[in-house]
């Protein structure tokens, strides 16, 4: 591992766990800062911290062409990770926060609600990515195999922000953010196929 | 049953448990004060007779109104810093941030489908009824909960006054319109057509429930709760209780309220607190209680459960479900 590398992981695995710790912090020294609703500003940030970590993941590949930086591709793997920690943060916040741990209500909204559906199979689908995010199983699965399985990262991100948007009342004006930045990231990617195969995917 | 009956003080009239537990501290404070200025003999006697501090008593009995329910309240602040008023913004902090201009006088208030149809001022409308204190339930329909003293008018009264038409079966209410004051009325990515409307059916109007709100916590406003005038209908979600009201009309047929009409599958017409017919996109059978900041450490370390079951009709049946007797309350949501 060249030496910039070595030094820039644990300061990027850091800044990852910023979110989480400022959380944390302000829970024990600043619990009013939550507001008069601190559970549901809670599952709201942890949500907002799991799409943007999933934005980030699928940023790197652009950043690489753009920048020609090919060494930012081995951040890629720790935050995707973390995106499935903030993600896996998200789901315990609506299982304890709202749910109480009770099975047969989270299956009834699974089956029943949209909103949960796709918040639910946004998470889940990021299980397999994580489980097989070692080298091991990159040998096991053979890159070409490997690759094509995460590219579900792209149907999470999708389905992020559809739960985002089913999420508000009628003020899209959030979920429309993060659907332009997805949009974008896809079209560049749908761009830089057809422009430079030979790059990069 | 949680609302008590047969006692008819205002809650205004109720002694606050901090002030009460203030006013301890400061006999407390005096005694000590008084006993060691006795050693020079300064103060009368009188005031160092305050018996000396022992445990804490239990809180003295809380004499409630009527409607009353006996639930801690919530805080004032989080009261009138956490509110659903799109005419202001959407997110919850919006309000209490953006109606602090808001012009609410002079207030005038126009009515149809009476004796007399026209425009009247507030004060001419409430005249003749008595301001009480009623401290209710408030469910929202996205699920959170809160107790608040309003302080307002039972609309029966006003109604009687206005003497209706014969045909009356619902009473329409409408906000004010007022772009630019309201700058939520401006933003084209909050979905809602302006003014927003809401309705009643007569009987329901008529409830003695049924509250016309001019403030909160025995004051007038603020702004944010809906200044100068708002509906308050606690076994109903909370998006009934429309602010700022500038006109009332009797009419037949139910009016086409604004929720019902940004979503129909989602929001009906009746809004009745139902623990067992659900959200489409959420349960309706528990809450969050709000102003739980203070416990959020406690709730995570205990690993206990921060939600409380919703009541039928927000724990009003005794008043109410008798109106909905023999209807589909799954249909009829």
């Amino acid at each position: 591992m060249p030496a910039p590398i070595r030094i820039l992981k644990p300061v990027a695995f850091l800044l990852c766990l910023v979110p989480f710790g400022m959380l944390i912090w302000a829970i024990v020294y600043h619990p009013e800062s939550f507001g008069a609703n601190p559970f549901e500003l809670i599952t709201d940030r942890t949500g907002d911290w799991t799409l943007r970590f999933v934005l980030f993941t699928l940023a790197i590949t652009p950043l690489r062409v753009l920048t020609g930086w090919n060494a930012v591709i081995r951040f890629r793997r720790m935050i995707g990770l973390f995106a499935f920690f903030y993600g896996f943060i998200h789901f315990l916040t609506y299982v304890w926060f709202t749910k109480y741990f009770n099975l047969s209500e989270i299956t009834k909204d699974v089956v029943k609600r949209p909103f949960i559906t796709v918040g639910f199979a946004a998470f889940v689908l990021m299980i397999p990515l994580a489980v097989t995010s070692t080298k091991k199983w990159i040998a096991r699965l053979g890159g070409k195999r490997w690759q094509k399985l995460h590219m579900a990262i792209y149907i999470t991100g999708i389905l992020g922000v559809i739960h985002y948007f089913w999420r508000v009342k009628s003020d899209i004006t959030e979920p429309l953010i993060y659907a332009a930045l997805l949009s974008t990231l896809f079209a560049f990617r749908i761009w830089n196929k057809f422009h430079t195969p030979a790059v990069v995917r | 049953m949680l609302i008590k009956k047969g006692n008819e003080i205002p809650s205004s009239e109720i002694t606050d448990e901090s002030v009460w537990r203030n006013r301890r501290e400061f006999f407390k404070q005096l005694s000590t004060v008084a006993g060691a200025a006795a050693i020079g003999s300064i103060l009368p006697a009188c005031v160092s007779a305050e018996p000396s501090p022992k445990p804490a008593p239990a809180a003295p009995p809380v004499l409630l109104g009527k409607y009353d329910t006996d639930e801690p309240k919530t805080p004032e602040k989080d009261v009138t810093s956490y509110n659903n008023y799109y005419e202001f913004g959407t997110a919850k902090d919006d309000p209490s941030r953006n109606a602090g201009k808001f012009k609410t006088t002079p207030w005038t208030v126009q009515v149809d489908g009476v004796k007399k149809p026209g425009k009247l001022n507030l004060a001419d409308l409430l005249r003749g009824s008595t301001v009480e204190d009623r401290v209710y339930r408030m469910r929202c329909v996205e699920a959170w909960s809160m107790v608040i003293p309003w302080h307002g008018y039972p609309l029966a009264d006003i109604i009687k006054r206005l003497e209706p038409n014969s045909n009356a079966r619902y009473v329409e209410f409408r906000s004010i319109y007022a772009p630019d004051q309201m700058n939520g009325q401006r933003d084209p990515f909050i979905g809602l057509k302006w003014p927003y409307i809401e309705g009643l059916r007569m009987d329901e109007a008529l409830n003695p429930l049924t509250f016309f709100a001019v403030g909160v916590y025995g004051h007038l406003g603020p702004n944010q709760n809906g200044a100068p005038l708002r509906l308050v209908t606690p076994w109903k979600y909370g998006f009934k209780g429309i602010k700022a009201i500038t006109a009332i009309r009797f009419v037949e047929q139910p009016p086409r309220n604004t929720w019902q009409d940004q979503a129909p599958n989602e929001y009906g017409f009746y809004a009745n607190v139902n623990p067992t017919v659900d959200h489409p996109r959420w349960s309706q059978a528990s809450e969050q209680r709000i102003g739980s900041s203070a416990s959020l450490l406690g709730t995570l370390l205990s690993g206990s459960n921060p939600r409380q079951k919703t009541l039928m009709f927000n724990g009003y049946s005794d008043q109410v479900a008798s109106m909905y007797a023999g209807m589909d309350l799954k249909r009829n949501f």
